[in-house]
């Protein structure tokens, strides 16, 4: 029964005397309310877009509480948003409201070493955080590959991984404590600053909610010590499949790399123009392997991961000599997505996870689905941790092409939790993958997780219509770059 | 803000390229869609986000209209007729500074700085409307014309000569704004840059035959780095063409949306330097070598014939820096003993991506110390007329460079580009630091001298300070 955005959208009552108590509230600059700065928060990293009633930006948390307790006594819904990087529309306002923009709110609170901590600020941009600490010999791990734009708080809502955390793990892994702006504009602590803190883990239940319990203002973080020595090496493989293989090897054999990192021939040929990695344009794949620990132990660990290749045929295997060199590496796998619009000017992608077992038949499945829609797909992934990112570089002015692509990647999402995986690995599921929550969860399981937020947002107002399965389907909002002439309807 | 002040009075001129200094779109008048700003370029941005943390504005002010990825959406918004090209769309257009690092970060290779330009061509010059007028006819009847520019200049030599700033200011009279944009101006020197000859012949064996573009601001702010330029050139085995055709590159015209002047002139110069049938055009300002190596773009529309005629003359232009470290120093490079930090100058960094020839020739010199600042590459602020147009912002921006600069210890400041060291030189001035602003040029220039001083053994072998004049015939070693 699908029903129109366009009949659910909120209704603001009074929308000039709601803008007036928020202006109020924040000062007249810290409100955005005219059409033209509203359209630069209709989007975020994603192909989903909405324009929103209203863009507020708080520097406090008593702001934050200010805005919701406003937001509340004109019931209109609220949507906090980071850098907007997001790629499931996590940021975007399907039925319409506020945007809490936490871009302002971007200071690093405090940072203690002897307990190996860090209070941050939700506007806070990942690498910042790192790059703050690391003259010390510290460094914060997840490490998306948006992690010079992103910031904390969209990390902390979708529980973010990253290119380390087959070694490290996830956000969650990461965060010790919150504060937290509840639905009634109460300010609540959750979690501390310990690993085990007394009472329901409520942290762990905020991590990865989407914005859907509350609005996060303070997160506070474990540091990590940066290990002694690490080595970054580039195997190159001639199919996907053999470097998938590899993949799995590696990780059989034990010696724990930290990270292994999936970059196929399209994806080298798309991002190579840009960082010139050297990456060549002709294999089938390379796969970017680090491994870290004790400088004495890295050699046997390198011997390792050059025959492991080796066996599975890579044509060559190469070790960053410098740190200029690693970086390079990097730029290249982590620049992956942007440099997309090098192919096309839309792409599109799924972030799914499959068992790694099964990493070279769901590069095989996926290829094959590729084929029969008449898609180029580019795969570039977390190997190590099974996190496929079929990646379809496509162009939403050809008539029908977007719904072949949109139905391509519906079918690789499912081949790949037919393989008994799942539906998001770190991106999250907004409102892009919501209407699919059902292929992994059954009633009884989609009801509990609702309960648990009805209880923290009786009203539905925090970040609505994400997570949850919703009667209408995210391609209405795929309008982000109307087709041209459509749009116009007045030129050729 | 003085928005309100113009929206609502008067029609759009949204259909023709700005002619006139006229009013805005009215507020609430239905938006038109603008197919020429429909623009290939804004085709690769898939908004990823990757921009803002490099975006010196959205840095500074956290919103995302502010931003790159902001601006684009905008720009496009405004060419698919969804919003009115209104005040608000043009004050976002033009907090942007231009400095184009968001080029430098974008993994999909936007051209941004042709984005905005285009932008900025559909609304024109920003300001009051007197602003824009003065802003207009400055850049129509002014900057092509290297004669009355040095008319302009002698006039402003007498005026800060005169002490009649000094007398307003005690008398009150000198409203704030002039008194910022004259802190931003240096003593104009008693000449501008007028070589004798329109050839000058390399000294020692000819290695290349190079054309010069002398640029406007450089030529009348800072004749000595022009003539320094020369004086390098020549010294690596380049003759030196300087075509009296040659005028200013258009840079600033296209920068504030006013293109009709900036074709003239490109033309002017593109048929100048292919008539002269040099092997490289060397650009000593940064701004320029942008402008003029996307002369191509200028012309696609209106003229595409010529926008490859265009291309080959920007594929013949080259920076100094980049030519020289091309080219490889030849000669001895006297002591320089200094600490020395280098900008670099937005248009050279991210326009062009030109970091390591710079810095690779100021190692070259002995005695000299390279110290890098955090953010060498964030811009300063000056960002053409930015520090006029956005005088808060500017200082802002400014504010946060000097304190980089000065926790470098250095004494010379390095910046091959005359924005940049007006600015700089200004905020300097302003917080009363020992620290010299200069063009690589003159430092290399330098060094040679003081190689010179110390073959002829004349005394101590103290770095040689004073650049020799042009056409004194010191050079000839």
């Amino acid at each position: 029964m699908a029903v129109s955005l366009a009949e659910l959208r909120c209704r603001i009552a009074d929308r000039d005397a709601l803008t007036a108590a928020l202006e109020q509230a924040l000062g007249r600059e810290r409100v955005f309310a005219q059409p033209v700065d509203l359209l630069a928060y209709e989007y975020d990293g994603s192909v989903l877009a909405a324009l929103p009633d209203l863009v507020v930006f708080p520097v406090s948390t008593d702001d934050v509480a200010a805005i919701v307790r406003t937001a509340g006594r004109f019931r209109v819904p609220l949507i906090a948003r980071g850098s907007g990087t997001g790629l499931s529309g996590g940021a975007i306002t399907p039925i319409g409201g506020i945007v809490v923009a936490m871009s302002k709110m971007r200071r690093i609170v405090s940072i203690d070493y002897d307990n190996r901590t860090a209070v941050l600020q939700p506007g806070v941009i990942n690498l910042d955080v790192t790059r703050a600490v690391e003259a010390d010999g510290y460094f914060y791990a997840p490490d998306p590959s948006s992690q010079s734009a992103c910031s904390i708080g969209g990390n902390v809502a979708n529980n973010s991984g990253g290119v380390h955390t087959l070694a490290f793990g996830v956000t969650v892994n990461h965060v010790l404590g919150l504060e937290m702006v509840m639905a009634d504009g109460t300010i609540a602590r959750l979690g501390g600053r310990g690993p085990d803190e007394p009472g329901f883990d409520l942290t762990g239940l905020a991590v990865g909610s989407e914005g859907t319990v509350g609005i996060v203002t303070a997160v506070t973080v474990r540091l990590m010590r940066r290990r002694e020595a690490v080595r970054t090496m580039l195997g190159i493989f001639e199919t996907i499949e053999e470097a998938s293989q590899a993949v799995a090897d590696l990780i059989a054999s034990g010696i724990g790399p930290t990270s292994l990192e999936m970059i196929d021939r399209l994806t080298a040929q798309a991002v190579e123009p840009a960082v010139h990695a050297g990456l060549p344009l002709d294999a089938g794949a390379v796969l970017l392997i680090e491994v870290e620990g004790v400088r004495e132990c890295l050699e046997r660990s390198a011997e390792t991961v050059e025959r492991l290749c080796r066996a599975n045929r890579a044509r060559e295997i190469r070790t960053a000599r410098t740190e200029e060199e690693r970086h390079l590496y990097w730029a290249a796998r982590k620049g992956a997505f942007g440099a997309m619009g090098r192919l096309a000017p839309n792409y599109y992608l799924h972030d799914a996870v499959v068992p790694r077992s099964q990493l070279p038949a769901i590069m095989h499945q996926i290829g094959e689905i590729a084929r029969r829609y008449r898609i180029r797909v580019a795969n570039v992934f977390h190997a190590g941790d099974g996190n496929v990112h079929p990646l379809i570089p496509y162009d939403a002015t050809e008539p029908g092409e977007t719904d072949r692509v949109m139905r391509a990647s519906e079918e690789m999402l499912a081949a790949c939790v037919a393989a008994g995986g799942s539906l998001s690995g770190e991106h999250g599921i907004g409102f892009e993958k919501n209407n699919y929550m059902p292929w992994i969860f059954n009633d009884a399981d989609l009801r509990a997780q609702r309960r648990l937020k009805t209880a923290f947002d009786p009203d539905d107002r925090m970040n609505p219509f994400k997570v949850f399965p919703t009667p209408v389907s995210c391609g209405e909002l795929l309008t982000r770059r109307p087709p041209r002439l459509a749009a116009s309807g007045l030129w050729i | 803000m003085d928005s309100a002040a113009r929206d609502g009075n008067g029609s759009a001129r949204r259909g023709t390229p700005p002619s006139a200094p006229g009013p805005r779109a009215s507020a609430g008048e239905a938006a038109r869609p603008i197919p020429r700003l429909l623009i290939p370029e804004l085709d690769k941005c898939i908004q990823c986000g990757f921009c803002l943390p490099a975006c010196p504005t959205y840095r500074m002010l956290g919103v995302e209209t502010e931003s790159p990825r902001g601006r684009i959406h905008l720009i496009e918004a405004a060419a698919q007729g969804r919003i009115p090209l209104d005040a608000r769309l043009e004050e976002h257009m033009y907090v942007c500074l231009g400095c184009r690092a968001c080029e430098t970060a974008c993994p999909a290779g936007v051209r941004f700085g042709t984005i905005i330009e285009a932008g900025r061509a559909e609304v024109g010059p920003t300001g009051s409307p007197l602003a824009r007028r003065t802003t207009l006819a400055a850049l129509r009847h002014l900057m092509p014309y290297p004669e009355r520019l040095r008319a302009a200049a002698g006039l402003l030599r007498l005026y800060q000569r005169s002490g009649l700033g000094r007398l307003l200011r005690r008398l009150h009279l000198m409203p704030a704004r002039a008194g910022e944009m004259e802190a931003l101006l240096p003593a104009v020197p008693d000449r501008s840059f007028t070589p004798a000859q329109g050839v000058l012949p390399a000294f020692g064996r000819r290695r290349a035959r190079v054309g010069f573009l002398s640029g406007c601001a450089m030529s009348v702010l800072f004749p000595d780095s022009n003539e320094a330029t020369v004086r390098v050139l020549r010294r690596n085995g380049c003759e030196v063409v300087i075509p009296r055709e040659q005028t200013c590159c258009g840079a600033l015209n296209v920068h504030n949306g006013e293109r009709a002047a900036a074709q003239q002139m490109a033309r002017r110069n593109i048929e100048a330097f292919l008539g002269a049938g040099v092997d490289a055009v060397i650009i000593n300002a940064a701004g320029c070598g942008v402008a003029s190596k996307e002369y191509a773009v200028l012309f696609r529309d209106d003229d595409p014939a010529y926008a490859a005629r265009a291309d080959a003359y920007s594929r013949l232009c080259r920076d100094a820096t980049e030519f020289l470290a091309e080219l490889g120093l030849t000669g001895t490079l006297g002591e320089i003993r200094a600490r020395a930090t280098y900008q670099d100058p937005c248009h050279l960094a991210h326009g062009q991506r030109i970091r390591r020839e710079p810095r690779d020739l100021l190692r070259r010199i002995p005695g000299l110390e390279l110290v890098e600042m955090d953010g060498a590459d964030r811009c300063c602020g000056s960002a053409g007329i930015y520090n006029l147009v956005q005088p808060d912002y500017s200082r802002r921006i400014l504010e946060e460079k000097m304190r980089a600069v000065v926790r470098t210890g250095a004494d010379l400041l390095v910046a091959p580009n005359p924005g940049c060291l007006l600015q700089l030189a200004a905020g300097i001035r302003a917080r009363d630091l020992p620290i010299e602003p200069c063009h690589i040029v003159d430092l290399l220039d330098r060094a040679y001298a003081a190689a010179g001083a110390e073959a002829s053994q004349d005394g101590d072998r103290r770095p040689a300070t004073a650049a020799p004049h042009l056409t004194a015939p010191s050079g000839a070693a």
